[in-house]
């Protein structure tokens, strides 16, 4: 189990950074959450697979059986999934907007914070 | 359990929440986002002495007893740290009074700059590795917001390179605090240095992480060569927002970098110390040349943020008491001064109409002031006495020079003249030179915006001075920290009690 899991992650990885250094925004954004997958499942296959071991304590004892299930990285994943969330929807809204002032989909197209002396003032408006 | 642990996360939160309830009413929006920046001012006042007096104050979120629950932890260094993202965050509230247009005022300006204020002082006083990226996260989020607010061309742009990078560096930051709890069991830091400390993981592997979390942090710093995102976004948002953004942003990066280098990753302080001081000299060099070629004020200071972030490097990576104390010192002087330049410069847009250098000129002539308050901070910058980089500059030159260090003491003398030279070229450009065109007058400033504008870079530039002229109770406070960082025991000690 963990082998595989450990492939998927190591393409996850791979499949994210290569998505990433595409040209298109579309690709960008996928990247991106690819990114974010692999490392949730990192944390998760990392820290150990134990299989139908819930961490519940039976009655009568103080601690549950040894081996069981962290839950602790599945906690660090729920809220790494729930930011990841919400900065992938915010992303998307952020690459619209670009996409439509800038009127490309093309990474290299978009220069003008490079060109000194062309970036316009904020403060105009 | 003390409550001034809190305030300083607590008062920018309630000042965002409080806002934000007045969505509609602009006056009441600005009047809450004075008060609220001056309370958060006197909380981390507040903080700073307690912790002065007391020594490391730590808290337990929810009672749960450390390493399982989540730590709140003070020592000087993060309190001084949060003192001075109170005094940028009174010092920006009040300068947005002035420069920030309706619209952005209207669509949630205010509530975003508490909102940010509240993730920085979190991520200083958190003692909690995965807790530290929560409070990133909260930070970046509103930080995007800020930077994309307005929603001009060059603004989605910036912010769209802003917003990948960061992403791209909390990704790597969260897959570094997985495997770090997959080797430890903790994320305490107290307990994580207990740990590493005592042996109980694998120096080289400790190696490795410590490489991770370089990177992690180093692209949030701006560290060569990870910085090419920050003279490409930084400019493109009004300059209330980038002042703030290059007094806290990347020196939370530095901050979570001098955390985790003094008190989790010495285990192998002959490499990690050792690159990070390479590091520290490439960055000065790249930043201060990337700066000689721009002629648009913003851009230029940009890149001279990046220098600026590798003599704080350089203070880490001499790694002695002496050195960090620099790092402290510096980092007050920094903060402080770069702001005041961005502030300024955006004054000098107000009244001549333009940032770039070529358009600029005569400003001497009618605005002699502005002229003195651009000056100030300029010199100090690049280290003149009496002003405060001076005495940060000494200090780490001392250091180097007592650990026999002469190549970073080099740079890092030639880095400050190089500097001196673009503070001159600004200078002689906006304000000595005969202005081009002649024909269209300056503009004045109103009377309220006068006061909302002039009156924080005031306070910044004097600061300048004051810290120069009086700079031993700084370095006394900075010895102080750095003697807590060197000696993480008592920072052990603090959060999880007696450990043998």
């Amino acid at each position: 189990m963990e082998v595989i899991l450990a492939i998927v992650i190591g393409a996850l990885y791979a499949a994210g950074l290569y998505m990433m250094m595409r040209r298109s925004f579309v690709k960008l954004v996928i990247g991106l959450s690819l990114l974010g997958y692999a490392s949730s499942l990192l944390i998760f296959t990392v820290n150990g697979v134990t299989r139908g071991q819930p961490p519940l304590v039976q009655e009568g004892m103080t601690q549950p059986v040894e081996p069981f299930a962290d839950p602790l990285p599945q906690a660090l994943i729920l809220t790494a999934i729930v930011i990841g969330f919400g900065v992938q929807a915010f992303a998307l809204v952020l690459f619209k907007r670009t996409y439509q002032s800038a009127n490309t989909d093309d990474l290299d197209g978009i220069k003008s914070t490079e060109e000194s002396g062309k970036v316009r003032s904020p403060e105009m408006t | 359990m003390s409550i001034f642990l809190l305030l300083p996360v607590l008062v920018p939160f309630l000042t965002a929440v409080v806002t934000m309830l007045f969505w509609h009413e602009r006056l009441i929006q600005r009047r809450v986002n004075v008060v609220g920046g001056i309370a958060f001012f006197v909380a981390a006042l507040g903080l700073l002495a307690l912790v002065w007096r007391d020594g490391i104050q730590a808290t337990q979120i929810g009672n749960w007893p450390a390493p399982f629950g989540i730590t709140l932890v003070a020592d000087l260094f993060s309190a001084i740290m949060v003192v001075m993202a109170g005094l940028m965050g009174l010092v920006v509230a009040v300068y947005s009074l002035g420069s920030i247009d309706e619209r952005r005022e209207a669509f949630g300006y205010y509530p975003l700059l508490h909102t940010l204020l509240m993730g920085v002082s979190g991520a200083f006083l958190t003692g909690d590795m995965f807790n530290l990226y929560v409070w990133f996260e909260v930070m970046l989020i509103a930080s995007f917001v800020l930077m994309a607010l307005g929603g001009q061309r060059d603004q989605l742009e910036g912010a769209l390179k802003y917003v990948t990078i960061n992403l791209l560096s909390s990704a790597l930051f969260l897959t570094s605090v997985g495997i770090l709890y997959s080797v430890t069991g903790t994320l305490n830091m107290a307990d994580l240095a207990h740990q590493i400390s005592s042996g109980a993981v694998d120096s080289g592997l400790a190696t490795v992480l410590a490489m991770m979390f370089l990177v992690a942090f180093g692209i949030k710093a701006g560290l060569f060569p990870l910085f090419f995102w920050l003279p490409a976004s930084y400019h493109t948002p009004p300059i209330a927002i980038t002042a703030l953004f290059s007094g806290l942003l990347t020196k939370v990066g530095v901050y979570a970098l001098v955390r985790v280098f003094t008190l989790i990753f010495v285990q192998d302080v002959d490499y990690t110390h050792t690159l990070l001081m390479v590091i520290a000299g490439l960055t000065m060099v790249t930043g201060v040349l990337g700066a000689v070629a721009q002629t648009e004020v913003r851009r230029l200071l940009s890149f001279h943020i990046i220098s600026q972030i590798g003599y704080l490097l350089m203070g880490l990576g001499l790694f002695t008491e002496l050195a960090l104390t620099g790092v402290i010192v510096f980092m007050v002087h920094v903060i402080i001064a770069k702001s005041a330049l961005f502030l300024v410069s955006g004054i000098v847009r107000q009244v001549a109409g333009s940032y770039d250098l070529k358009q600029l000129g005569g400003l001497y002539r009618t605005n002699a002031g502005l002229a003195a308050l651009f000056f100030l901070p300029a010199l100090a910058l690049a280290g003149l006495p009496p002003f405060s980089g001076f005495w940060a500059k000494l200090t780490l030159v001392r250091a180097g020079l007592e650990t026999e260090e002469y190549a970073i003491v080099a740079v890092s003398l030639v880095v400050s003249v190089l500097t001196l030279f673009s503070m001159t070229k600004i200078w002689a450009e906006a304000f000595w030179k005969d202005r081009p065109g002649q024909d269209e007058a300056f503009q004045p400033l109103l009377s309220p915006q006068r006061i909302a504008l002039l009156g924080p870079v005031i306070v910044l530039a004097a600061l300048t001075v004051i810290l120069g002229l009086g700079a031993e109770p700084l370095i006394d406070l900075g010895t102080e920290a750095a003697a807590q960082l060197l000696n993480p025991s008592e920072y052990i000690q603090a959060v999880l009690g007696d450990v043998a």
